[in-house]
């Protein structure tokens, strides 16, 4: 019984943020309460305008909380400020001008880290996310998932204990992205970082994450958190599952949807 | 192999044109001092009184002199209009309203203040073509993607770092359009200038020949001067193929 319950790595408790344009002001999202432990991959799952955007630039410092508090961090695993956040969004956002290797250095370039040891790890990296063959090539001349694989990649380089992605597979076609959420799984094992995945995809959320947050829009709030418990690993098959479908009916009635 | 195919398709047009200009000459009797022959043209180079050396030379300066300038200068106030905000609220409309003042009107103004020579008419060369380059390459420099930016300030990347791998690569395909018009202006530039006052120069020289109706050795000036514009075109799209094309980049 030696149960060792750690701190989460990140706690959100009554977040919210409100923006002033002229005298009046709008709620961009409130009530957000969340635990994630260090190494947990947890969905956010809402419509447009529910504030999930807003919840990753407040994490990664872009923008501050109006309310409630945001630690990240522990003392088993202390965070860094401004060198502990890897980011990916929906467009893989790569340099035209440089090679795939040289893009994934990006983060490196501007943390002034040692390039040689980058170099090696932005090699083994692009392994990591199967596009190894393609570290020389430019990113126009790589499809939409290989671009999204390059910038998975770039978002490691630095190895930073907390991934924030949003919606990164929301422009890709749809086998295109199931194939996608099997390997960032894969990914997300071999390079056990934490994880927080922004995503609309109300299947997405619950086939990847242990624990999935369920935002509305009007008001932009967390209307609850649902923990998921399906068997590991999940496969594709996973999907066909009555537990599956229970998650998913759960949310989209959060969702007001049915 | 169909680049080669385009090359030849592009000199094939051009040499059309120029057969095409000497058969109008033979099937027509207009006279020679109206439409002289490609052969009556090229025949002017022979002519040492025409002193073609001192013309091309003083024109080419004006011409590459006034668009250098204009790069240096376009691209520099194109960053600060980046970087200083209040700068680009302030001064950018004041450009745009003087960039309504026709360029060729101001250029006796010039002339007035600077006397006449190379210098006067590189600065009017200069101030026909700096604008297309300021407005492009400021337009390159603000359009980028936000969450690229948000993306390097979560690793607290400085406004040095933004700059130099983010914003300046991406403004290039737009520095290097701009460049390609201001090419052309550079041209029409340095050529009023030596209409308006100059002593040398293959505008001064076309007058000079307009006078003694020297019709050839007027359309030989008229070739030396696209030669030149030609070379300096030719020159911004080597620039373009070394930074952009050879990698793939579209603009």
């Amino acid at each position: 019984m030696s149960e060792t319950t750690t701190t989460p790595f990140v706690r959100l408790d009554g977040v919210r943020k409100t923006y002033t344009v002229g005298k009046d002001e709008f709620l961009a999202v409130s009530d957000v309460t969340l635990n994630v432990r260090e190494g947990e991959l947890v969905s956010i799952v809402g419509p447009s305008g529910c504030g999930k955007s807003t919840i990753l630039s407040i994490l990664a410092e872009l923008h501050d909380a109006s309310g409630g508090t945001v630690e990240i961090g522990n003392p088993e695993s202390p965070f860094t400020p401004g060198r502990d956040i890897g980011m990916v969004f929906q467009k893989a956002l790569l340099l035209k001008w440089r090679t795939i290797q040289d893009n994934v250095l990006l983060p490196a370039e501007i943390l002034g880290l040692p390039m040689r040891e980058a170099r090696e790890r932005a090699h083994d990296l692009l392994q990591m996310v199967g596009i190894g063959d393609f570290a020389k090539a430019y990113p126009q001349h790589l499809s939409g998932g290989m671009q999204q694989r390059a910038s998975i990649a770039r978002a490691l380089i630095h190895d930073p204990k907390l991934i924030l992605m949003d919606e990164p597979f929301g422009a890709l076609d749809a086998l295109t992205r199931e194939r996608m959420n099997l390997e960032l799984l894969r990914i997300w094992k071999e390079s056990r970082k934490t994880i927080l995945f922004v995503t609309h995809g109300i299947q997405e959320a619950v086939f990847l994450g242990s624990q999935v947050a369920v935002m509305t829009a009007s008001p932009a709030r967390m209307a609850d958190h649902i923990d998921i418990e399906l068997p590991e690993p999940r496969t594709l098959d996973v999907k066909t599952t009555e537990k599956f479908g229970e998650y998913t009916r759960r949310i989209y009635h959060l969702l007001g949807m049915q | 192999m169909s680049a080669w195919k385009n090359y030849g398709y592009a000199v094939g047009a051009h040499v059309a044109f120029i057969a095409l200009w000497q058969v109008a000459t033979m099937v027509t009797d207009l006279p020679s001092y109206i439409l002289p022959s490609p052969v009556e043209t090229i025949r002017e180079l022979w002519e040492p009184s025409y002193n073609w050396g001192t013309h091309i030379w003083a024109t080419t300066l004006e011409i590459f002199g006034g668009y250098t300038l204009a790069v240096v200068v376009g691209v520099t106030l194109a960053v600060l209009f980046v970087w200083v905000p209040a700068l680009n609220s302030g001064v950018m409309p004041l450009l745009v309203t003087i960039n309504m003042v026709p360029k060729v009107a101001m250029a006796p103004l010039f002339i007035v203040w600077l006397g006449f020579g190379i210098v006067p008419n590189m600065i009017i060369a200069f101030t026909i073509c700096f604008f297309p380059i300021v407005l492009t390459t400021h337009r390159g420099l603000i359009e980028v993607e936000p969450d690229l930016i948000n993306l390097v300030k979560s690793i607290k990347a400085n406004r040095w770092q933004i700059f130099t791998k983010i914003l300046l690569p991406g403004s290039l395909p737009y520095l290097f359009s701009g460049m390609k018009v201001a090419a052309v202006l550079a041209v029409a530039g340095a050529i009023v200038g030596e209409f308006i006052a100059s002593e040398r120069g293959l505008g001064h020289f076309l007058l000079a020949q307009q006078n003694a109706l020297n019709t050839s050795a007027m359309m030989m000036a008229l070739v030396f001067i696209t030669l030149i514009g030609v070379t300096l075109y030719g020159l911004v799209l080597l620039l373009e193929y070394i930074f952009i094309t050879r990698k793939g980049i579209a603009t």
